[in-house]
């Protein structure tokens, strides 16, 4: 095996890695290597064959495709080094990866590393769907892949569980493979489909408007034995069930960091993200090694993907510089209903550095007071109108200033 | 092909293609039979995969006595064919006094059984041993022999070398009548396609008792007893350093927490008796009490990932030994009931119906040489292709990683379709490569795969997907010399 060196390693070529890789050529570092495991660099929206990228990033719209051959361009003509079809299997130590690829396996050596290897969807068994295990059960990512880079036969009739952005994605998906949806399912009591602005599809917004959505009800097993013949749907009130008949089934949403590279390096993960702990400027627990992108929290948009990938590249570069490592961070705790907070963890130094906090919650909550605190020290208390599961909420970041750099967890919670 | 065999095995499971191995050593022409697609879909690819040393099998059973002589024919037969395995030791723990009080008569039942290296130990060696435990167990009985095996590679390695060794797999074949003419056994099939044989072994599984049946015998009934079980994800892998074993009670081995060669991690079995023997889907009660199992035993997997969930039905009947049995006079052994240790005992199992029938008559003349076969590692154990660079430099498709999850490559999965017991289905090409098998359950590579598995083998993706709802599965033969299977042929 042989050890090469280069300035900045980057994993996962998706928005966040490529837009960082850029950032840091520009900012004049000499060596950027960006590896991916795909054949093709670009991530996720390469395989979004729809419109919706580019607006924030490049002032334009394109679709998936176009947009993620835009970003490896740029990155090209600024000579990033992007290695497809390498795959990081571990690591030799903690500045050093080993991969393996058709040329054979290998460890790259850097100075900074950044991990962005975006998200997955959890599928049928991590979420304990009960019944048989036939044919026909999809994520949206699944889905994407037969029917538009692989053009593959998908079914007649789906149900699609989940009914937020991305089901709406599922659905269009699932029009142009000439499937028909038999319904949207979701345990919430109110679904998060807005419909799309869609200048001269009026058939297709119509499609939408007919197609069932139910709410309040889960899915509680599937049918059929070699192939979906069907889901049962439970009743989340009232305990009824009822059968949908149906080929094919498209879990959508419900992510989960891709964090294996994550984990293996030890580095300490967050309970509530799933991804690998990070303070305002992208650090993990590990000196030298960055995270950015989708890996730490699920997914959003590629635009903000692309961002904290710029914002990360700022911060590796001072690392490179010299900036020292924060010797200790302060934990942000939650309380339910509130999911997850980004950043995670805060060290001393970010107290000079107010941006915005990101959180999600787990259900509708009307008229709620997120309260910050450390200790007994109230820090900042902020109201929303409406809280919305699935959607990244903001916390304005004024108060991180107020924070006691010796002092202990800040703790997030709504208050009464 | 001849057209009468000299005798022939309906089951391709663990046991069936055990007993068709262990007959190719002889001068036989030798059917084996499958109704499934593949070898090894039946209860072999559903359970705990752990390689029993039978130390708590009932003393002086059938089931004791060939699952002690099948380990050590395991110990030499996984090596020569590359089985993946683990040799971790079985920690069996007494989380109340009065199992703890059971645990001498288990270390007797041990001893009485040749299992003669266990021991007991405090409560301090369990949590040394396995530090993650859950507080408050009273002690444990240390097994060192219970070992992890891989059950999918298994029966296609045994098949494998029946097949090289000359005898002749029929898939897709469902024996569906078996009657006497002219005294040879002729199986009818599907398409009315029938199959002489001279011997008859019923390896039929869940479906031995109806296939004895057919012969005329009403000895016992399979009643199917679920198990479902939770796969963990490979994180997990690091909580547990052995097979974590309950103590027993007579009706079931209770739930158990394992490793397996892949690196994951179970959790399971249920015991629950059914009487719908296709009954492998798992259930919300099912689940759920396992969750509140594994959280009483292990309470850290459960802040791990689900890779996945199945259910597999274990060969249940009236009786509490194997039912294994000769009617020399009609030249047929019956190979029933073999309900929750046939993986185990498949080679002892082999040994033992082999010398059955050669009490009934059959010749067993070796052959001048018997052909081994290496399978491909798909364990942890052992080097992947992936991690080889030589094997890389032969053909780079070992470093072309197609399932990242599991890091399968595409090199593997060209292996698996073209090997002499060809991968023609999603389902087999899974259990020769461990592809779709992971934390993303083949929501990233199963779209890659399907293309590759209809480009290599000339099928429809429609079929590969279930889609083509009229298709029926046609009868496949396949033997050694001739690797390209004939389709419809008998
Ligand atoms: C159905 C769907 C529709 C969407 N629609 C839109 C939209 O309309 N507009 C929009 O803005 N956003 C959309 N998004 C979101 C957008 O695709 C993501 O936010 C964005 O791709 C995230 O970027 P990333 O760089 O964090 O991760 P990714 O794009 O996921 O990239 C991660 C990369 O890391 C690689 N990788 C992972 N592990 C390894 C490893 N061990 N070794 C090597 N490489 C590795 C992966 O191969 C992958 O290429 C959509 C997403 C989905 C699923
Ligand atoms: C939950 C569970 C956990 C278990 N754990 C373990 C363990 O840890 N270790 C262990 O050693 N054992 C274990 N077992 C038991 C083990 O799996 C079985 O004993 C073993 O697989 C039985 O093998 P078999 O060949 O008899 O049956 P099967 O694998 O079921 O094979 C029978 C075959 O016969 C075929 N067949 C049936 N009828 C016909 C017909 N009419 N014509 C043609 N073909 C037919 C079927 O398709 C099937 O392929 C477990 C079982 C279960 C259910």
């Amino acid at each position: 095996m042989t050890t090469r060196k280069t300035d900045v390693l980057i994993v996962g070529a998706g928005p966040a890695g490529l837009s960082s890789a850029i950032a840091l050529k520009r900012r004049g570092v000499a060596r950027v290597t960006v590896v991916d495991r795909e054949p093709e660099a670009g991530g996720m929206p390469r395989l979004c064959h729809h419109t919706g990228f580019g607006v924030w990033d490049f002032h334009r719209l394109y679709t998936g495709p176009t947009y993620a051959r835009r970003y490896t361009q740029l990155a090209k003509a600024l000579g990033v080094e992007i290695r497809t079809e390498t795959t990081i299997v571990g690591w030799e130590n903690a500045h050093t990866l080993a991969y393996t690829s058709p040329e054979g396996t290998g460890a790259l050596h850097a100075d900074a590393i950044l991990l962005a290897t975006g998200v997955r969807e959890r599928p049928r068994a991590a979420r304990l769907v009960p019944g048989y295990r036939p044919r026909g059960i999809f994520t949206t990512g699944s889905l994407q892949r037969f029917v538009d880079e692989h053009h593959l036969p998908v079914g007649q009739r789906a149900v699609i569980v989940g009914a937020e952005g991305v089901s709406l994605s599922t659905f269009l998906t699932l029009q142009k493979a000439g499937v028909h949806v038999a319904a949207f399912l979701t345990d919430l009591p109110h679904h998060q489909m807005y419909f799309p602005y869609a200048p001269g599809k009026w058939w297709f917004v119509d499609l939408l408007h007919r197609t069932p959505i139910r709410t309040n009800v889960r899915i509680s097993r599937i049918l059929g034995l070699k192939r979906v013949e069907g889901v049962e749907i439970t009743h989340t009130g009232t305990g009824q069930r009822e059968i949908i008949p149906c080929d094919t089934v498209v879990f959508t949403g419900d992510w989960i960091p891709e964090h294996e590279v994550a984990r293996k390096g030890n580095l300490v993960m967050d309970t509530g993200t799933r991804g690998p702990q990070v303070d305002a400027a992208f650090r993990t627990s590990e000196a030298g090694v960055f995270a950015a992108g989708n890996l730490l929290r699920g997914a959003e948009t590629a635009a903000t993907s692309a961002q904290e990938g710029r914002f990360a590249a700022q911060s590796i570069a001072a690392y490179l510089q010299g900036q020292p490592w924060p010797e200790r961070r302060i934990p942000v705790v939650l309380e339910p209903p509130l999911l997850w907070a980004l950043p995670n963890s805060l060290a001393p130094s970010d107290a000079h550095q107010p941006g915005k906090m990101d959180f999600r919650v787990g259900q509708f909550v009307e008229n709620a007071t997120v309260e910050v605190r450390q200790g007994r020290r109230v820090l900042h208390t902020q109201r929303f109108r409406r809280l919305l599961p699935n959607e990244t909420m903001h916390l304005s970041g004024g108060w991180v200033a107020k924070i006691n750099a010796s002092g202990g967890a800040i703790t997030l919670r709504l208050s009464d | 092909m001849p057209t009468t065999y000299d005798i022939a095995i309906i089951g391709a499971g663990a046991v069936g293609t055990a007993i068709a191995r262990e007959l190719s050593r002889y001068q036989l022409d030798i059917a084996l039979l499958e109704a499934k697609a593949d070898v090894g879909m039946g209860t072999t690819k559903a359970n705990t995969a752990i390689w029993h040393t039978g130390f708590d099998a009932k003393p002086g059973t059938l089931e004791a006595r060939l699952l002690r002589r099948s380990y050590a024919l395991l110990e030499d037969y996984v090596e020569q064919a590359g089985i993946p395995t683990e040799r971790l030791g079985g920690l069996l723990v007494a989380w109340t006094k009065e199992q703890y009080h059971t645990l001498p008569s288990l270390l007797e039942r041990a001893h009485t059984n040749g299992v003669t290296d266990v021991r007991i130990i405090s409560a301090e060696e369990v949590y040394a041993l396995e530090p993650n435990l859950n507080r408050g167990a009273w002690g444990g009985l240390f097994v060192p022999g219970e070992s992890l095996i891989c059950p999918f590679t298994l029966p296609i390695a045994y098949a494998t070398e029946a097949l090289l060794n000359g005898a002749t797999l029929k898939l897709n074949f469902p024996v569906q009548n078996v009657r006497q003419e002219n005294g040879l056994h002729v199986l009818t099939g599907p398409g009315g396609q029938t199959v002489r044989a001279r011997y008859l072994v019923n390896a039929a599984g869940l479906y031995s008792d109806e296939i004895d049946h057919m012969l005329g015998h009403h000895d016992f009934t399979v009643t199917p007893r679920r198990g479902e079980l939770i796969v963990y994800d490979k994180f997990a892998r690091r909580l547990i350093n052995h097979v974590i074993l309950p103590v027993p009670t007579p009706v079931t081995k209770g739930v158990l927490i394992s490793p397996t060669v892949y690196g994951n991690v179970l959790l399971g079995p249920t015991a629950e008796d059914l009487d719908d023997k296709t009954n492998t889907a798992t259930s919300a009660i099912g689940l759920q009490s396992l969750l509140e199992k594994g959280r009483a035993i292990l309470p850290d997997l459960l802040n791990e990932e689900v890779t996945a969930t199945y259910a597999g039905l274990r060969a249940a009947t009236e009786h509490k030994d194997y039912q294994i049995r000769l009617h020399a006079a009609q030249r047929y052994v019956c190979v029933g009931g073999i309900r929750s240790t046939g993986v185990s005992a498949s080679l002892g199992i082999a040994e033992y119906v082999a010398g059955l029938l050669a009490k009934a008559g059959l010749p067993l003349r070796p052959k001048g040489e018997f052909k081994t076969h290496r399978m491909p590692n798909i364990g942890e154990a052992r080097p992947r292709p992936h991690q080889q660079d030589d094997r890389i430099a032969q053909n780079p498709d070992y470093g072309r990683v197609v399932c990242h999850c599991e890091k399968v490559t595409a090199g593997e999965i060209l292996d698996a379709i073209h090997s002499p017991i060809p991968a023609r289905t999603l389902d087999a090409l899974r259990r020769r490569t461990r592809a779709m098998q992971g934390r993303c359950q083949g929501f990233n590579c199963q779209a890659a795969i399907v293309d590759i598995l209809a480009r290599e083998t000339g099928q429809n993706p429609e079929v590969l997907l279930a889609l083509d709802r009229g298709h029926m599965p046609k009868p496949l033969t396949l033997t050694a010399t001739d690797h390209h299977a004939e389709e419809g042929q008998s």
